[in-house]
Formats: C-alpha cells, sequence, structure tokens
C-alpha cells in the first residue's frame, strides 16, 4: 500500500547566504493531487519548489535545513541526486525547450538515463507527446528545431520532456505566466489530466487558476505556510486573517 | 544667440574629426590593401601559386602548405586545452583564488609580444627539448601564444549560453558534464568557433614567433620534426634579403586573401550566433 503523502516536510529552513527565505516549513503533499503555491512576490513559492528537487543546490551559499521526505527517503541525505530529478520533474516560467530538435528534445532525458534503442526512444517520444496533448501539432516536423514552436507549444514540449523520464511528481513554476489565455486553457486541462498518474505542485498567481485546478492550496507569506488546506475551503472560509486578507485582494 | 551658434559649431568640429578619424582609418586600410594588390598581381599566377621554391622556380606552394599545416596542427593542440581550461572557468571554478590566478595569466599571456613567444620556444622547445627548428616547436609556440584568444571567446560564448537551458538539463537528472557537452557546448558552438577562426588568423600572419621556431627551409616538411617556411616567414625574408618584392607582395596579396577568407568566416558565424 502507497501511503497517501508523497511528500512530507520537517521543519524545512532555507537561508541564501545571511537571508532566510523559508522559515518552519511543516507540509504534507498528497499522492494523485494536484497542489498550489500561492502567495505574493517574493515570499518563497519558487525557493521552495526548488527545494524538492533540489535546484537550489545550484546557488551558492544556500543552506537548507530540516527534512524533505519522499515516499520515506530523506532526500537531502539518502538519495543519489540524478535519481531525485529523475522521479521529481520540473516545467519552468518562462519555457525553456533545448535548441535542438522536437524528438531530441523529448528524447534527452530518457537518453540520459541510458536508454539507447531507436525504437524505444520513438515510441517514448510518441507516448509522452500525446500525453502532453502536442502529438498531432508536431507529429510531422519532428525533426524541426523545438524553436520555432509558438510560446503554447514549447511549454507543452517542456511538459512532455519531463514526463519522459517518468517522474512520481511533477514541479511547475507559474507555467501559464508567459502565455495566452487560449494555451493557459490547454495546459490547465492538461494538468486535470495529469494528475491521474501525477502528483502535482504548482505555483501560480492567479487565484482563478488555483481555484480551477488545484484539490490542496498553500498559501505563502514571508517565507512562511500561512495556511494549508482544502482549495474550495481555502477560498471560501479562510481560517487566517491573513489568507483573507491575500484572497479577496486588500494586499499583496 | 552667439552661445547657441558656438554650441552648434563646436559640435560641428567634434562631429567633424570623429567623421575624419573614421574615414582617415578606412582610407589608410583601403590604400594599404590596394597598394599590395596592385603590387602583388602582375606578378600572381598558377605557375607562382603551384611550383616549388628551388633553383630556377621560385614558387611559394611549399610555404602555403606548410602555412596550412602550422595553422591545422596549432589549432589542434591548442583549441582542446584553451575549451577545457575555458569549461573550468565557467561551469566548475568557484571564484576563489585558482580562478583569479588563471584568468590574470590569461589576460598577462595576451599582452605579451609575440617575439617573446618566440624566444621562449626558441630556447624551450628547439634547445631544451631538443625539438630543433621544426614544425613542432612552430606550433607549440604558436598554440601558447593563441591559448588566451581561445580562451576568452570560448568563455564569453559558455557565458551568453542561457541558465534556463543548464537548469532544464539538470532538472531531467541528466548530469553536469551531460549538460556541459549536450546543452551548453552545442549553443556555444559558433561563438567557440569564430575564437578559433580568430586564432587562425593570428596564426596565419605570425611571423616573429614562428620564424625563431620552425625556422626557414623552404620546402614542404615533411614531418613535424622538420623545419618548414610559412608563407609570412617568407615573405619577411624575400622583402628583408632584397631578394624580390615583386615576389613579396604577390605573397602578401596570397596572405592577405587568406586572412580575408578567415575573417569573412568569423563575421557569418557570429552573425548566426546572434540570430
Ligand atoms: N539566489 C538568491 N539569492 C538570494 N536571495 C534570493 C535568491 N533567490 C531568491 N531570493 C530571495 O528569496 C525570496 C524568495 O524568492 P522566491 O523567488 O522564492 O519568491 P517567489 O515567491 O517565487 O516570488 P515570485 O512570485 O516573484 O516568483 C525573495 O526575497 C528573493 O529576493
Ligand atoms: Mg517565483
Amino acid at each position: 500500500m502507497e501511503s497517501r503523502n508523497v511528500i512530507e516536510i520537517d521543519n524545512l529552513n532555507l537561508f541564501y547566504g545571511d537571508f532566510q527565505a523559508l522559515e518552519d516549513i511543516n507540509i504534507e503533499i498528497e499522492r494523485n493531487k494536484v497542489t498550489a503555491l500561492i502567495g505574493p512576490s517574493g515570499c518563497g513559492k519558487s525557493t521552495f519548489l526548488r527545494t524538492l528537487n533540489r535546484m537550489n543546490d545550484l546557488i551558492e551559499n544556500t543552506i537548507v535545513k530540516g527534512d524533505v521526505i519522499l515516499d520515506g527517503v530523506d532526500i537531502y541525505k539518502e538519495i543519489n541526486l540524478l535519481d531525485l530529478r529523475k522521479r521529481v520533474g520540473m516545467v519552468f516560467q518562462k519555457p525553456n525547450p533545448f535548441p535542438m530538435s522536437i524528438y531530441e528534445n523529448v528524447a534527452y532525458g530518457p537518453k540520459a538515463h541510458g536508454v539507447k534503442n531507436k525504437a524505444i526512444l520513438d515510441k517514448i517520444v510518441e507516448e509522452n507527446l500525446k500525453k502532453a496533448a502536442l502529438w498531432d501539432e508536431v507529429k510531422n516536423r519532428l525533426d524541426k528545431s523545438a524553436m520555432g514552436l509558438s510560446g503554447g507549444q514549447q511549454q507543452r514540449l517542456c511538459i512532455a520532456r519531463a514526463l519522459a523520464v517518468e517522474p512520481e511528481i511533477i514541479l511547475m513554476d507559474e507555467p501559464t505566466a508567459s502565455l495566452d489565455p487560449i494555451a493557459t486553457l490547454k495546459i490547465e486541462e492538461l494538468i486535470n489530466e495529469l494528475k491521474k498518474k501525477y502528483s502535482i505542485i504548482i505555483v501560480t498567481h492567479s487565484m482563478q487558476q488555483a481555484g480551477r485546478i488545484s484539490d490542496k492550496t498553500a498559501f505563502f507569506l514571508m517565507g512562511e505556510i500561512i495556511e494549508y488546506s482544502d482549495t474550495t475551503k481555502l477560498f471560501s472560509n479562510p481560517q487566517k486573517k491573513k489568507t483573507e486578507d491575500y484572497i479577496t485582494g486588500r494586499f499583496g | 544667440m552667439i552661445k547657441l551658434l558656438l554650441r552648434n559649431s563646436k559640435e560641428k568640429i567634434i562631429y567633424g574629426l570623429i567623421i575624419s578619424s573614421a574615414l582617415i582609418t578606412m582610407g589608410i586600410l583601403f590604400w594599404i590593401f590596394i597598394f599590395i594588390v596592385m603590387n602583388g598581381m602582375p606578378h600572381l599566377n598558377l605557375q607562382f601559386i603551384f611550383s616549388n621554391y628551388s633553383g630556377e622556380e621560385t614558387g611559394i606552394f611549399p610555404m602555403i602548405i606548410n602555412t596550412l599545416m602550422v595553422i591545422g596542427i596549432t589549432i589542434i593542440i591548442a583549441v582542446p586545452i584553451g575549451i577545457s581550461t575555458a569549461i573550468y572557468l565557467v561551469e566548475y571554478a568557484k571564484n576563489g583564488r585558482v580562478v583569479n590566478v588563471i584568468r590574470f595569466s590569461v589576460e598577462l599571456l595576451a599582452g605579451i609580444p609575440s617575439i617573446i613567444y618566440g624566444l621562449f620556444g626558441m630556447v624551450f622547445f628547439v634547445t631544451i627539448l631538443n625539438f630543433n627548428w621544426s614544425i613542432l616547436s612552430g606550433t607549440l609556440t604558436l598554440s601558447i601564444m593563441i591559448l588566451p584568444t581561445i580562451i576568452r571567446t570560448t568563455e564569453e560564448a559558455l557565458i551568453s549560453v542561457p541558465k534556463e537551458y543548464r537548469e532544464g538539463s539538470l532538472s531531467l537528472g541528466a548530469s553536469k558534464i551531460r549538460t556541459i557537452m549536450k546543452v551548453v557546448l552545442p549553443s556555444a558552438q559558433s561563438g567557440i568557433l569564430t575564437g578559433i577562426i580568430l586564432g587562425m588568423g593570428r596564426i596565419s600572419g605570425e611571423t616573429a614567433a614562428i620564424y625563431l621556431t620552425a625556422g626557414m627551409v623552404p620546402r614542404i616538411a615533411r614531418g613535424i620534426l622538420e623545419s618548414g617556411r610559412t608563407l609570412s616567414v617568407h615573405m619577411y625574408l624575400l622583402a628583408k634579403e632584397g631578394i624580390s618584392f615583386e615576389e613579396a607582395y604577390a605573397t602578401a596579396t596570397i596572405l592577405l586573401l587568406l586572412t580575408l577568407i578567415l575573417n569573412i568566416m568569423a563575421k557569418i558565424l557570429s552573425r548566426n550566433q546572434e540570430s
């Protein structure tokens, strides 16, 4: 039996040098749910997201304290970094396909993890482009550069690229921030589809978006989680004054 | 009113100075170019380009081959070292003392006059290592000389690769070295190539450093331990010994052509990178 929580975080504190960006974070992320992270700019949403696949390791002088437990394993102490990132995928705010062909973009991750067989790669590429609802649009130009796609298509390609290494969790940092409403809608539909098989954590500045797509929502403020509960509950009946102020637009 | 007039005329004078400096620079360049080509053309023919330099023959074919050989071997030695150094500096080194020392050395190397490299090469490679006057001594010396060019241009090319590419690759669980080899280097490719071509230009025009290390035997070197005269050394000797100014001009024209081709290639590549 898999436990209900995919990630459990205990007393997480993060410092960029002297500056404390995250303070006493305790949160449990549920499996196969969409968890939204909301809060004003600079409150630490991206920082938090990047602790989950250890992307903050790239920033010098970053100190992480506390436990981040993924399926019972402490990701800062007991797991190989490359394995962790294979299990915890990421989609960035600005679509960042590699300057290579559409095919090579999707095949990049599997190749990095040792898949060499062309037939298998072909299959992986097709499957994941389908999962990302991009296949029909690109199947006739797989060998063309990914840079020629529209912003929305590029973002779906990045999702396909992330899916291709078979992650359990997908982190998304404002994945629709640079997209038009139609492309945004497509990504939201996609997220709804994906949550059947993946656990998704998404940072968003749009409370409507959080309401539309997420099951759980965490409200961040100045590096702390103020409130964390079911999305419907958090928006209809916030328990904390600060949450209420934020979602009613009284600040931030 | 008078003030305004004064200011206007002052601006005009400055403007005029700037324009005339630009025109003078361009004018001198063109003049040199035309002067050399005009003097070189009459003597330039297939016979001159494709025959040897011995006895009756006064061709420059061996020098052309030696020059190409020197360019090729120098690039083969210098490029891997230069690119690796740049990768270390940009991708691995934290800003510590080691990095500062390397950066400082690179700056220093870039500013040294080429005759000093020649002298060093003559003492170290020719004499101490006993490689004699040879293509090997010459190319090793030139390799050191063009390293700063290669390192700097590669560094710039690597720095200009968006960090989003690196993050994208790392977030998929790709290792750092894979990220560098498969994503970063290909993205920096045209910038690096531009640097290599600029380095080739420097090699083809170099005289002092190669004259003191590769010697001046006017035959095709049949191995890297043989001496071989390059085009620029040939030109220098023709002019200095007063052997034939016609031949010197004709050789210069060929050298100019080679440099021109290399520069145009660099231009095209760097334009490609921008788009
Ligand atoms: N590399 C860094 N070095 C130092 N401080 C940083 C660094 N990255 C972020 N910070 C600081 O940490 C805090 C949290 O930043 P973070 O990017 O996580 O905020 P965010 O909630 O994602 O904001 P936004 O909604 O604008 O994306 C901010 O005060 C920011 O200035
Ligand atoms: Mg952010």
